[in-house]
This record gives C-alpha cells, sequence and structure tokens, in this order.
C-alpha cells in the first residue's frame, strides 16, 4: 500500500505540473526570499559572477562584496542545478513535451527539431541539436548561444533584472520600470521570434549553404 | 522549474508566437499572488527573519533604459530560450552546451559594466 502510494505520488510529480501550481510555487519562493531579507532576481547573479572572476579590478561596476551581497543567490543557482538534475533523473517524464502545432511548423521551418525526435536526452527541452557539437560548434549554433546568451546577459543588466526580478518581483509591487522592462522583453522576442530568426535562416543561412554546396564540384 | 516547463526553448517559443497559454498563466499566477503577498507585507509591515521591516526600493523610472535593456534580453531569450536561472537548471538536465550561452551572458553583463556610461538610462 505505502509503495503504491508513493509510485503513484512519484507518477504525479513526474507528470508537467499544471501552470497555476508552478506559478504558486514561483510566488512562494519570492515571499520566502522577501522573508529572509532578500530579493528574488536571478540575474544579479551574472554581476556577482563577474566579480566573483576579478572584474572588480577592471571596472567598479563589479567591485562589491559579492559573497556578502550575493552569496545566497549563488547558492539559488546551485540549487537551480541540482533541482534540474533531479528533475531529469527521479523525476523524468518519458512522454515528449506536447507542442502547439504552429510552434511546430514555425520550428521546423527553422531547421531545429521537435521535441519527440530528440529522445536521446531527457523529453527534448531544447531541440537535439543544442546537444550535437557539430550544431552548436558550427557558424549557426555558435551564433545563435554566443550572440543570444550575450544579449541576455547585457540586457538584462541593462535592464535592471530579468524575468525574476522585473516579471515577477517588480510586477508583484507595480512598479512602472518593471513594466516597461517586460514590455521590451516582448518586443525583443517578438521581433526575434517572428523577423531575425526566420530571416536569418531563411535568406541569409540556407542561400549561403547552398551557394557554399554549388561552389564545390560534387 | 523544470516541471513548470519554464526551461523549455519550445514553450518559449510558444509564448512569443502566442500559441499556449502556459508560460502566461505561470507568470500570471505568480504575479497575482506575488501582488497579494507584497500587499500583505506592506500593509502589516511585515519583517524578515533578521527584524528588519521588509522594504520595496521603488526603481528609478526611465524609459530608455527598461526598454531598450529589455528588448535586448528579449532577443536573447528567444534565441537561446533561456533566461538567467533556467540556463543552470539546464546545465543540471545535462544540456552541456548551456555552459557557453552562460559564458557568453556573463561575458555579456562584463560588456555592459565596462560600457554603462556611455548608454542612455
Amino acid at each position: 500500500m505505502k509503495i503504491l502510494l508513493s509510485q503513484s505520488l512519484m507518477a504525479y510529480l513526474s507528470e508537467p505540473w499544471p501552470w497555476y501550481v508552478s506559478g504558486g510555487l514561483i510566488a512562494i519562493i519570492m515571499v520566502l526570499l522577501l522573508f529572509s531579507g532578500k530579493n528574488f532576481g536571478v540575474s544579479a547573479t551574472m554581476r556577482a559572477g563577474c566579480s566573483a572572476l576579478g572584474a572588480g579590478k577592471i571596472n567598479d561596476f563589479f567591485h562589491f562584496d559579492w559573497k556578502k551581497a550575493q552569496g545566497w543567490n549563488l547558492l539559488f543557482i546551485v540549487g537551480a542545478l541540482i533541482g534540474g538534475w533531479i528533475a531529469s533523473t527521479l523525476l523524468n517524464d518519458p512522454e515528449p513535451l506536447a507542442l502547439g502545432s504552429r510552434t511546430a511548423e514555425h520550428i521546423k521551418s527553422l531547421g531545429l527539431s521537435l521535441p519527440k525526435e530528440s529522445k536521446e536526452i531527457a523529453s527534448g527541452f531544447l531541440p537535439a541539436e543544442f546537444s550535437k557539437p557539430e550544431f552548436v560548434f558550427s557558424f549557426k549554433g555558435i551564433l545563435l548561444m554566443v550572440l543570444g546568451g550575450f544579449f541576455v546577459g547585457f540586457g538584462t543588466r541593462y535592464a535592471g533584472g530579468c524575468t525574476s526580478g522585473h516579471a515577477i518581483s517588480g510586477l508583484s509591487d507595480l512598479q512602472p520600470a518593471s513594466l516597461i522592462a517586460v514590455i521590451g522583453f516582448f518586443i525583443g522576442g517578438i521581433a526575434m521570434t517572428y523577423f531575425l530568426l526566420p530571416l536569418f535562416y531563411k535568406q541569409i543561412l540556407f542561400p549561403l549553404i547552398n551557394e557554399l554546396q554549388n561552389s564545390f564540384p560534387k | 522549474m523544470t516541471k513548470a516547463e519554464v526551461i523549455s526553448w519550445y514553450r518559449i517559443q510558444e509564448m512569443f508566437l502566442f500559441e499556449n497559454f502556459h508560460m502566461y498563466g505561470v507568470i500570471g499566477t505568480a504575479v497575482f499572488l506575488g501582488l497579494i503577498s507584497v500587499q500583505l507585507i506592506k500593509r502589516f509591515k511585515a519583517k524578515d527573519i533578521d527584524g528588519n521591516e521588509i522594504k520595496f526600493e521603488p526603481k528609478v523610472f526611465s524609459i530608455p533604459r527598461y526598454l531598450f535593456g529589455g528588448t535586448i534580453f528579449g532577443l536573447g531569450w528567444a534565441m537561446t530560450g533561456a533566461c538567467p536561472g533556467p540556463m543552470y537548471t539546464l546545465v543540471g538536465h545535462g544540456y552541456w552546451s548551456m555552459l557557453i550561452v552562460i559564458a557568453a551572458a556573463l561575458f555579456g553583463t562584463f560588456v555592459y559594466g565596462i560600457i554603462r556610461k556611455k548608454l542612455p538610462h
């Protein structure tokens, strides 16, 4: 009986959680952090990371006591990492992620694989290409990851926060600045999703590959 | 974060294509409950575990800073499908290539620190 119960509990936990449970948990995390005298905002760890790597010597923006101010937040990201590991091992859901048909079409048109096609790792949170060195270290992969990562790091500090700091903490406190930032997140996200990525893939990259292939004698 | 599927590149694409309510549901619930909690904390002047009153620093309002910064972040979010928290969770999942994204994000933060005085805030 006990085993049965714990098995069904594990099965339940392994399924994707409904949005209201997930949203509720995020709110609880934020409130717990407030009561510990902290603020929920993950991107501040990036500044702390730069500081920890010695950037404080070069620039005073990174010259602060990162251990005291952000030590707990670095633990938070270690927790996020361990959580990811637990979720992918103990609570792994073998079902591929269900995806809307329009999004599926869109992703296919970009030449990336759908969750179903990437069984080798977790249940496919990222297109399988992101785990293949030949993609990651290709021009396309490098551009997507390095430029994308750079934008995230640069934009988040420029805006003074990311999804957790602005969309959740900031909007919860009805901060007008956070609303502007969230509007910005969507301007950037929509521009990239609808125009820039398709443009890049279809107009620049594919013709370039074709041209290269044609220029070599077969 | 995994179970909420907010770490999924696919869900982020769906969000920006407005095809799935999921991400809006997650963020909306968090903000709705967060809003109530923040109001209660302010109303009752709640104290944190160190006994200090919980204060909310109002962010200095400016349009260019939040609009430009936010837009740049949005571009990156749609490309990598990951905001700063989920990046680490994805590494925990074994997506090693996210380490490249994290390194690039650290570099982006560093470059911001260097040139921030020249940017409109």
